[in-house]
């Protein structure tokens, strides 16, 4: 997706009709508490059976990229502003969404597609990049009242294939 | 998640165990720095034990890989698994590092 965020109602995670997502977990912003989150989303695509490169390489680096944006430009780092992090695991797809209390981004404007004359020699800006190759949708919300909401979305075909290329 | 550092003639050798991501990588950058202001010019970071790297990861290895080379020095890596090595492809950096895919390899090649 190459859009602004569309403001307005979240739409509900697919779990959310079953009652209530797999994972709900809502942090401080601090960079230290990111690490046990995503292992316990990997977890959850252990139990499902999902490849291990869904459980080594797409999920635990997607999932950190959008926890640690959401905890330092989302929050700027403010302990008293708070990241949530939830998450949808079932055999057919992985839904991670975080959602913290910033005013949001613009993932067209703010992505690096890779071809940037400094693509290579900078040190940062490489975060949105790669949740956008490692997963096959993502999306973004600023929802009024709550924060900007980022929701990535791996489904078993998507994860078959060579990271890189996107769905249409 | 840690760091352990030790010398292999003049070459520097940090294991990276665990994650490198946003919440460990500048004690990598400092461990790496303070051997650089001592005057080590050799580094080898080995890759063996590790998990998964972010974007903050790799943000501090090309850091450190432009501080070393304005020293005169030189980093390479080593025993990139095979997502580790995906990570570096998708994001270019196998064309700015030296990358083998041993330990003995890669001490060889400085």
């Amino acid at each position: 997706m190459d859009d602004a965020p569309a403001t307005g109602v979240v739409p509900p995670l697919p779990c959310d009709a079953r009652g209530a997502a797999a994972l709900d977990v809502t942090l401080a912003s601090d960079v230290s508490l990111v690490e046990p989150v995503v292992a316990a989303v990997v977890a959850r695509c252990e139990a499902h059976g999902w490849p291990e490169r869904v459980c080594r390489l797409h999920v635990p680096v997607a999932l950190t990229e959008a926890i640690a944006n959401a905890v330092v430009s989302g929050n700027g780092a403010d302990p008293a502003k708070v990241v949530r992090v939830r998450a949808c695991v079932d055999a057919v797809a992985v839904v991670l969404e975080v959602t913290d209390q910033g005013g949001g981004f613009d993932l067209a404007e703010d992505a690096a597609t890779g071809e940037e004359e400094d693509f290579l020699e900078r040190e940062g800006g490489r975060g949105l990049f790669l949740m956008q190759r490692l997963m096959d949708r993502v999306e973004q919300w600023v929802a009024p009242g709550v924060g900007s909401v980022v929701r990535m979305t791996l489904g078993r075909g998507g994860a078959a294939r060579a990271p890189g290329g996107r769905v249409a | 998640m840690s760091f352990t550092m030790q010398r292999d003639g003049e070459i520097c050798v940090v294991d990276v165990e665990g994650q490198l991501i946003v919440g460990n990588r500048q004690e990598l950058k400092q461990k790496v720095l303070d051997e650089l202001d001592r005057g080590e010019r050799r580094f080898l970071i080995d890759f063996a034990r590790t998990g998964y790297i972010d974007s903050s990861g790799l943000g501090v290895l090309v850091s450190l890989s432009k501080k070393i080379r304005e020293q005169g020095g030189e980093l390479r890596l080593a025993n990139l698994n095979d997502d580790l090595k995906t990570l570096f492809e998708l994001t270019k950096l196998d064309t700015l590092f030296q990358i083998a895919d041993s330990r003995e390899r890669a001490l060889q090649s400085f």
